[in-house]
């Protein structure tokens, strides 16, 4: 449909608008990797500082808890201070059993971080081993693994806990190892499913394929093309489960299967405060403001990671 | 002639434009300030004009358009100028009397029939809410009568359906029924067909020409490509960098093409050189001497050997179908041809055809089901997993998106080495001497070898990814949709690369793409597949000038501009 | 769509056999006297002991065993408990509590966490978004059985605007505390999950188009973006029911709540180990069939999941 119209020619001035070259190379900028980029992003970010700030004071308090308080957590319980207010030397009084309050936080840190770290790191190994073998090489092994993580999956965390820790094993032997061993095992299928999910994403990636055509093995492409680039989400699932690990370990050890009273810990110390809540709820509050804070810190990390890892963020 | 050459027709004077903008200028906030993406835009739609803009992407070109609907993202805005809708500036209305506007003053169509459907919501529904917006009849019938003036056949049912059960051609049509359901006085096209296989494409514009001109609808029309502007626009507005360096009658325009950008699109665009190619022969010029001008055509009657052979090639899919059951879906059936040596031949098809199943197995990435691939006089399949591995030294391939190419996690220099680390040639030193030369071969500075994909242009890119391929020093190169992604200059660019590359080095190159624009510049044979069969093979002329199939003719016949008339010379 | 209903039935199957087993063969599966080791130190007397031997069937064949007390399970015989009372008896007691306050904490966490998260989403990067944010980041921090003391101090003892304890007869009313106590950390994730999807959902092509075609923007909003945004949530709101389950425990000890999380309690407390995996045993039944209804649920909210093969 072409009108007779009278159409007018406009040309713009040439010099207006210089021509590049078509295709050059910014040359005016430093290379930036992926992690070159995330650090750039993430070291301006106040979530960011303030939560590694947290995590690196936290991992001082677990590993030199002597650095921070003089007294002993135990030895000068005295039930005369029960439920004491604070005093010199110990600023944040005393437990229902008469002891430091500031100090059991202090040692407790240890037991916390300790089950969190462990219970991630298996998870880790178990999660991303399954599910990268699941997403990568698909049929029967990701069925076998995508039911077997189901079965998981359909035990809730607590309740499985509760099931598990009725095993006499598990009662008789008590302490951090099974805790982590009850959150490992039931922990990892989300693990395996985020690691199946960005394999997946990645596997059929042009630059997967044009490894294999170079003549990179399949298990080779897996570790040195797919991995590497499936890992943010990983990451970043990792950094946010060390936070749930440490709420799920003083969850367990409130209701009573998590760790055994003889260990430190903020559950213990929370479980054990809350028959004086009523009358001293400071007792309760403070090692459940430490545990709060820890946990917040990784989750805040685990936030600024995700952001800043994002691919979508990143300049094209 | 020039600027100050205004000349308006005695016609002209009488109506009013009906969008009209006026030094548009328009600007988005980004981490590092205020950038300029649009300056001085200017342009002018006549009642049922059809006016299309052209330029490559990052040219301003949507973003002029989104502005005129008011549908700029919310990090833009419009920072200058005036955009006039019968003579009442909208550039800065409120959104109130936007909505207003929107759907029966303006409409729009959208570019990707994939993405712009709601997937949750039938498609008419997706038709009634617009109708019932903007205050017409919205009944069960008036939604059947919009679909089926679109083209949609059996549209009472087609209303019921999900956009997930709607082929991509068939949700375009929905989208321009939604489009043009309220009758509006302008449409604003951006890239309506871009992602439709070529058929489909023509078929869809005639559609929406026959509809607007009916209906009296002025269209504004985005394009990248200036063939299919100029054969359905009145008017083409050349974009660049945010400005719009031409503007004119789109015949005169291609004709006659003045600034130097327009003339270097107008000499690479495939589509207007395939026209011209095809003019020429028309008028007895010998297509070589158009291909190569200046240069002595190189035809080594030795290099007949040849060295690929594709024998009665079949693949077989298992398509699961619930409880167990499957179903077989046969993606490539009984094709056969072959390569020779220092040639390029182009295996042409719509999606779906199986072209690219095919250069999966000849990469010996996928196991045909019968049938023989012969390489060198070797049956790949019978190779074992040694003999595989030498095989990769020989043939490469480069992929379509130059941004899935490339491992984001490797820098340039660690890309291109990474063949010659795998095969374990030479030490540290030679490797690094080798990738320099490679990025010298692909005219990138060595500088490039320190950067990450991401700060490389999507040509940038593809020039790494064919370093990586040279890097073994192959006999074969298989390309699939190599260039498909690239904006027309930089096409031409990659192209002519391939080209140099091929008589430097007498690669042998099998093309995989859509673009019969593209094969008719770069290709000695053709083979064109439908539907996993291979419907006719040939020389490129020979298929070019008298194509045997119907399906060869419609696709010939459906490349943009091919009913333009054209100076033959080569720009 | 019945393909469908069909295909998620038969997937059910295998999962709830594997887990009914996994936790079966964990506790029963042990050698020598699995009801004695399951008591502790502080046995019952030796007519329970007698009873839950022959509940639990084990003289039979580990596979007689297992079929018996999938048979047990579906028919709610569940043995007794410490004092010889039959468990069924006491669950159709208690569950209707526990049924009452996680429908409760199931509708403040989907309510507020969506209104939020919509608020958040459509005002990206605006002090409520941030605010918001670090907020649901501090919920989520913070163990429920911190947030239940703290709110029943604060809010049911010092305010006195609830009853600090739920007490022998529980309704929709006084439920209201331990019900946003255990809603709260679900609240977060509905929240950030829902602020995300609306986020993606609003950059959507089919979102610009439908503003281009004239559509009013709280219309967009509604039909448009939060409509989409939605089926994310309906998943998590699936998984969520186990956190719910475990969350119970600790809430309905908190609040004195006569449900089933009590009952758990004090049965781990207690070391009664059979108690505790009959107990969890329907549980897990309860959030298998529920996630195949939300599975039914979201195969209706999207689409293309029915058509999918």
């Amino acid at each position: 449909m072409k009108t007779n119209r009278e159409i007018e020619h406009f040309v713009a001035p040439v010099e207006e608008t210089p021509l590049l070259a078509t295709d050059s190379l910014k040359t005016d900028q430093a290379p930036l990797s992926l992690w070159a980029d995330a650090w750039r992003k993430l070291r301006r970010r106040p979530l960011f500082i303030i939560s590694t700030v947290m995590i690196a004071l936290i991992i001082i308090v677990a590993l030199f808890p002597g650095l921070f308080t003089q007294v002993a957590p135990n030895d000068n319980c005295q039930l005369a201070n029960s439920d004491g207010a604070p005093a010199s030397g110990h600023p944040l009084g005393f437990t229902f059993q008469g002891c430091d309050v500031y100090s059991r936080i202090i040692h407790g840190t240890q037991a916390s971080l300790m089950v969190g770290v462990f219970s991630v790191l298996f998870v880790l190994i178990i999660g991303v081993t399954l599910g990268a073998l699941a997403g990568f090489y698909g049929g029967w092994i990701d069925a076998v693994i995508a039911r077997l993580g189901d079965i998981f999956f359909a035990l809730p965390l607590i309740l499985g806990a509760l099931v598990v820790s009725q095993l006499p094993f598990m009662r008789e032997n008590r302490g951090v190892w099974t805790v982590v061993m009850v959150l490992v095992v039931l922990g990892w299928p989300q693990m395996a499913r985020i690691t199946r999910g960005a394999v997946i994403e990645v596997r059929n990636a042009d630059f997967v394929t044009a490894a294999r055509s170079l003549g990179v093995s399949r298990i080779d492409s897996l570790v040195r093309h797919v991995l590497p680039n499936a890992l943010a989400p990983i990451i970043v699932l990792a950094t946010m489960e060390l936070g749930v690990f440490i709420v799920a370990e003083a969850t367990l050890s409130f209701i009573g299967i998590g760790l055994p009273g003889s260990i430190m810990s903020w559950g213990n110390d929370i479980a054990a405060a809350k028959s004086s809540v009523r009358t001293n709820p400071a007792i309760l509050l403070y090692p459940a403001i430490a545990l709060s804070v820890t946990v917040l810190s990784f989750i805040m990390l685990g936030d600024a990671l995700r952001d800043a890892l994002d691919p979508k963020s990143r300049q094209r | 002639m020039t600027t100050s050459d205004v000349r308006i027709s005695e016609a002209g004077l009488t109506d009013k434009p009906l969008l009209e903008i006026r030094d548009l200028a328009i600007s988005f906030k980004t981490g590092s300030g205020e950038v300029q993406a649009v300056r001085n835009a200017h342009l002018t739609i006549m009642p049922g004009e059809t006016v299309a803009i052209v330029g490559e992407s990052g040219s301003g070109k949507s973003t002029t358009a989104l502005a005129a609907i008011g549908l700029l993202p919310g990090n833009g805005r419009v920072s200058g100028g005036q955009i006039l809708l019968d003579g009442e500036d909208i550039s800065h209305a409120s959104e109130k009397r936007m909505i207003e506007l929107r759907g029966n003053t303006i409409g729009m169509v959208p570019q990707d029939p994939m993405s712009n459907l709601n997937p949750v919501w039938k498609i008419g529904y997706q038709v009634k809410e617009t109708l019932r917006a903007n205050g017409r009849p919205s009944g069960p019938a008036d939604v059947a009568k919009v679909l089926s003036q679109a083209g949609l056949p059996d549209a009472e049912r087609r209303a019921k359906q999900y956009p997930h059960e709607f082929s991509g051609g068939m949700r375009q049509r929905a989208l321009i029924a939604i489009g043009l359901s309220c009758q509006p006085r302008l449409l604003i096209a951006d890239e309506p067909t871009s992602a439709l296989d070529v058929t489909v494409q023509r078929q869809i514009l005639d559609h929406l020409e026959t509809m607007t001109s009916e209906l009296g609808t002025s269209v504004l029309l985005i394009t990248h490509d200036l063939g299919l502007a100029a054969e359905r626009a009145d008017k083409v507005v050349v974009m660049y960098r945010g400005n719009v360096v031409e503007a004119g009658p789109s015949l005169e325009l291609l004709q006659n093409p003045q600034h130097p950008y327009t003339q270097r699109l107008v000499a690479s665009a495939p589509s207007l050189a395939s026209r011209r190619i095809q003019v020429a022969k028309e008028l007895g010029v010998e297509s070589d001497e158009l291909l190569a001008p200046g240069e002595p055509v190189v035809v080594e009657p030795t290099m007949t050997e040849d060295v690929l052979q594709i024998q009665n090639l079949r693949k077989v899919f298992k398509l699961r179908s619930g409880f167990g059951k499957s179903t077989d879906f046969t993606a490539v059936d009984d094709v056969s041809f072959s390569v020779k040596r220092g040639t390029t031949t182009a295996i042409v098809g719509e999606s779906g055809s199986g072209k690219s199943t095919v250069a999966q197995m000849v990469l010996n990435l996928q196991k045909p089901t019968s049938g023989k691939i012969v390489f060198d006089g070797v049956d790949t399949s019978t190779l074992n997993n040694k003999e595989i591995f030498a095989f990769r030294r020989r043939v490469q391939p480069i992929f379509q998106d130059p941004y899935g190419s490339l491992d984001p996690m490797y820098n340039i220099f660690r890309t291109i080495e990474e063949p010659l680390r795998t095969h374990k040639i030479g030490d540290k030193a030679s490797r690094e001497k080798k990738v320099r030369e490679l990025l010298d071969q692909v005219a990138l500075p060595q500088s490039t070898m320190q950067r990450y994909p991401n700060e490389l242009s999507g040509g940038q890119r593809q020039r790494v990814a064919i370093a990586r391929a040279l890097a073994l020093d192959p006999e074969v190169i298989i390309c699939d949709e190599a260039v498909s992604a690239l904006d027309v200059l930089v096409q031409a660019q990659v192209l002519n690369l391939l080209a140099d590359l091929q008589s430097r080095l007498g690669l042998t190159y099998l093309f995989i793409t859509h673009d019969l624009a593209v094969v008719r510049q770069i290709a000695d044979h053709v083979c064109v597949m439908e539907k996993g069969k291979l419907v006719e093979t040939g020389s490129t002329d020979d298929v070019f000038d008298d194509p045997q199939r119907d399906y060869t003719k419609a696709l010939l016949h459906a490349i943009p501009g091919a009913r333009l008339m054209l100076p033959p010379e080569v720009a | 769509m019945i393909q469908y209903i069909l295909r998620r039935l038969l997937q059910i199957i295998p999962v709830f056999i594997g887990t009914t087993l996994l936790v079966y063969f964990m506790v029963f599966a042990l050698p020598g006297d699995p009801i004695r080791a399951l008591f502790g130190d502080r046995p019952p007397s030796e007519a329970v002991i007698a009873q839950l031997r022959q509940q639990y069937n084990l003289d039979q064949p580990f596979w007689v065993q297992y079929g018996l007390f999938l048979k047990n399970l579906f028919t709610f015989n569940l043995g007794v408990d410490f004092t010889g009372q039959p468990i069924a008896a006491t669950l159709g007691r208690i569950f209707p509590v526990t049924v009452m306050l996680a429908v409760e904490a199931l509708i403040i966490q989907t309510v507020f966490g969506v209104t939020f998260g919509l608020i958040a989403g459509l005002r990206k990067g605006k002090v409520f978004d941030a605010t918001v944010l670090i907020a649901s980041l501090v919920v989520i921090a913070i163990p429920t059985f911190v947030l239940g003391f703290v709110l029943q101090l604060l809010v049911g003892v010092q305010l006195g605007w609830a009853k600090p304890t739920v007490g022998a007869t529980a309704d929709w009313g006084n439920l209201i505390l331990p019900a946003t106590v255990l809603g709260l950390v679900s609240f977060a994730y509905v929240l950030r999950l829902t602020r995300a999807s609306v986020i993606e959902n609003m950059n959507a092509d089919y979102v610009r188009t439908a503003t281009a075609k004239g559509l009013s923007r709280p219309r967009v909003v509604v039909t448009h973006i939060l409509r989409n945004s939605m089926i994310p949530v309906i998943t998590y709101l699936g998984a969520s029911l186990g956190g719910l389950m475990g969350g119970a425990i600790v809430t309905e000890s908190i609040f004195n709540v006569p449900g089933v999380g009590q009952k758990l309690f004090q049965a781990v407390i207690r070391s009664e180990g059979p108690t505790v995996v009959a107990i969890v045993s329907v549980l897990v039944l309860v959030f298998v069939i529920a996630n195949l209804l939300v599975d039914l649920l979201y195969a209706w909210l999207d689409p293309r999941i029915r058509y999918e093969n």
